[in-house]
């Protein structure tokens, strides 16, 4: 076991993937000799050598289509993108090759890369650096999108995306990559994709979130109980495919549900939770489910950022108004 | 720009090829017309969906594949069936993909030829990606990628050729400069006096040929595959091509383009060019020929039997193909469908 932060874990992932299995490789601009904006890959290059820990020209549709054909040929890219808000020149790259070969190929061909990338604001950063656009990847047949929230969490789950034979998005929330350390296994161990994981138990209302948004959930769940309301929290882990099951069966039994995203509310992946809820657990509701989310404008800069971000306030009101309906 | 073979099939430089080798490539070409021709007939009769035909590229396409090891890896359009079944892409699976048929992008398992891409340019870089991959395993296995001028205008033709010349990927860029992307001709795609220069911005080698002449195409090609395996990093060749039928069977190339600089192009048809060398070297008759027409006929005649034998796909075969295994969310999705 080790102490460790979420990109500390994800960072021994890698060295473990890495060490295992020499199909796997990292590529990404900055991976190498820096070890990539946030450190995530420090260290690889010089255990790993530069045939396997990358450093690549500035262009995120190149290292896509490259990491796509590495993969076609046999081999296991992570690649990383240094941002989310940076990803969007390798869109069509992963809408139209990655997450299709598969199909288009009938199994012939298929592409297991996994694609890193930080996301989420909360930390003051320069516009584009602050995204959460899960749901563009989401909503595309052939991802597995999968979203850490935790140290143990984000190993395994990295560690699984890489033996996936899908190819994976995997979403870093840079809120919380040094937030908190907890004990994470040594060696090789997976944490199976398409499984959410109830963090804490409740009877009156279920708190469904992912990424960071897991942190302001968790200290809402505290509040509540002050105020004597039980709260169930989900963390979802996996946006696709989706665990509707462990969603529909809390939902069923607290027959109140809040849906807590830091992206814009509009078409977000929260509108896809409370669809779910509307059609297989409608009768079971005490309540309208209430989306807690960003605005839906472009998540501001630094000085008005704050306002912007779902809270432990506004969550905590959003349950209330489920227990008093 | 590189010529081994005249207008009248005589040689004005080495042929890379012997007589026997140049028979099998002929009747190649022979087949591969053949088929772009019942392509665009099946297209009429509604059989096929939109059909883009080959017609006059058939010597930068059988030239090129014919140059390759057979298990080189190919990523290839819509317009190059003709090297995809070179390198062992079947007749009836390409006429699947034309039909609307997810299993057309579904070759035996011994041919690395991925599904004919459909959008422009984003495929080059994908071919970097394989041969890459290669290099790193080890093997002598290169990459050949095909695609158009309009390509070129991509900004992702920018980044695959940027990765080859910095890495010095095992990559074959194929650019057939067919004169016309859709309507718009090669002057509107580029200031520069040709594509192969742009070899230069990205420091690999670059060449010009007469894409209509196949020891040309086929003699580069060789050079760029040889040039990859020995480790020299990615070559692209510039096959100066026409095309002499539509973009695809929806367009109507009266509208942009002068018929008689059509006209003028059947003067420069690559098949009628070996045809005339053969002839000259005493390899051809009329006798031969009908055999080879007859045979290219019955072969690609079969290829539409076995393609238009097959049930359309199923429900469970479209759901099953979306991951290895299929997740329970789409499970219970196909069941509704199926009850």
């Amino acid at each position: 076991m080790s102490e460790l932060t979420l990109a500390g874990a994800i960072t021994d992932a890698l060295a473990t993937a890495l060490d295992k299995d020499q199909r796997v490789l990292v590529i990404g601009e900055d991976v190498g000799q820096t070890g990539g904006v946030f450190r995530i890959t420090d260290g690889l290059l010089g255990r790993f050598g530069d045939q396997r820990v990358i450093d690549t020209p500035v262009a995120e549709s190149g290292i896509v289509g490259a990491a796509f054909g590495m993969a076609v040929a046999g081999l296991r890219p992570v690649a990383e993108i240094q941002f989310m808000g940076f990803s969007y020149p390798a869109y069509d790259q992963i809408l139209s090759h990655v997450a299709r070969i598969r199909n288009r190929s009938q199994h012939r061909f298929t592409a297991p890369l996994v694609i890193r990338m930080p996301c989420g604001g909360g930390f003051g950063a320069a516009e584009h650096h602050s995204e959460s656009t899960e749901v563009i990847y989401a909503h595309l047949p052939g991802l597995k999108v999968v979203i850490p929230a935790t140290p143990y969490d984000a190993k395994g789950l990295l560690l699984a995306a890489i033996d996936s034979p899908d190819p994976v998005i995997f979403l870093e929330p840079i809120r919380l990559y040094r937030l908190v350390r907890e004990e994470v296994p040594d060696g090789y161990y997976t944490v199976e994709i398409g499984k959410a994981r109830i963090e804490s138990e409740g009877t009156d209302v279920s708190l469904i979130t992912w990424g960071a948004m897991t942190h302001e959930v968790r200290e809402a769940v505290e509040v509540l109980s002050g105020h004597g309301i039980s709260a169930e929290m989900i963390d979802l882990r996996t946006l696709r495919p989706l665990d509707e099951d462990t969603i529909i069966e809390s939902v069923q039994k607290t027959g109140r549900a809040v849906v807590v995203q830091e992206a814009p509310k509009t078409a977000g992946f929260g509108a896809e939770i409370a669809a779910l809820i509307g059609e297989r657990a409608l009768y079971s509701l005490r309540a309208p489910v209430e989306r807690v989310a960003g605005w839906d404008t472009t998540i501001p800069l630094k000085k008005a950022e704050h306002r912007y971000m779902p809270t432990t306030e506004t969550i905590v009101a959003a349950a209330r108004r489920t227990m008093e309906a | 720009m590189r010529n081994i073979l005249d207008l009248e099939g005589r040689l004005v430089g080495e042929a890379p090829i012997d007589i026997d080798t140049t028979r099998r490539l002929y009747r190649a070409m022979v087949e591969a017309r053949a088929y772009d021709k019942k392509g665009t007939t099946l297209q009429r009769q509604g059989r096929l969906a939109t059909y883009a035909p080959l017609l006059g590229q058939e010597a930068a396409q059988v030239g090129s594949a014919a140059a390759l090891d057979p298990n080189d890896w190919m990523v290839a359009t819509y317009r190059d069936a003709a090297a995809m079944w070179m390198q062992g892409y079947p007749w009836e699976v390409l006429f699947l993909s034309r039909s609307g048929d997810e299993r057309g992008g579904r070759p035996p398992v011994h041919v690395d030829v991925l599904p004919p891409s459909i959008t422009v340019g984003a495929h080059m870089i994908h071919a970097v990606g394989i041969a890459w991959a290669e290099k790193l395993l080890g093997t002598s296995r290169i990459a050949i990628t095909y695609f158009g001028d309009g390509a070129t205008s991509e900004g992702d033709f920018h980044e695959a050729m940027n990765f080859a010349g910095v890495f010095k990927t095992p990559t074959v860029f194929l650019c057939q400069n067919n004169g016309y992307a859709i309507s718009m001709p090669r002057e509107r795609q580029t200031a520069s006096a040709t594509i192969a220069q742009k070899a230069d911005a990205y420091g690999m080698a670059g060449e010009q040929v007469d894409g209509n002449d196949l020891f040309a195409v086929y003699a580069a090609t060789k050079e760029a595959a040889d040039r990859a395996r020995a480790g020299d990093g990615a070559t692209l060749i510039e096959a100066v091509t026409y095309r002499i039928g539509p973009h695809t069977t929806n367009d109507d190339p009266g509208r942009y383009r002068d018929p008689e600089e059509e006209r003028a192009a059947h003067d420069r048809d690559p098949v009628e060019r070996v045809r005339r060398y053969l002839e000259n070297e005493g390899a051809w008759d009329g006798d031969w020929e009908e055999t080879v027409q007859a045979k290219a006929a019955t072969t690609i005649e079969r290829a539409v039997e076995l393609a238009e034998s097959l049930d359309s796909p199923s429900p469970a075969d479209i759901y099953g193909a979306v991951y290895e295994e299929m997740s329970p969310d789409l499970r219970r999705q196909l069941e509704g469908i199926e009850s």
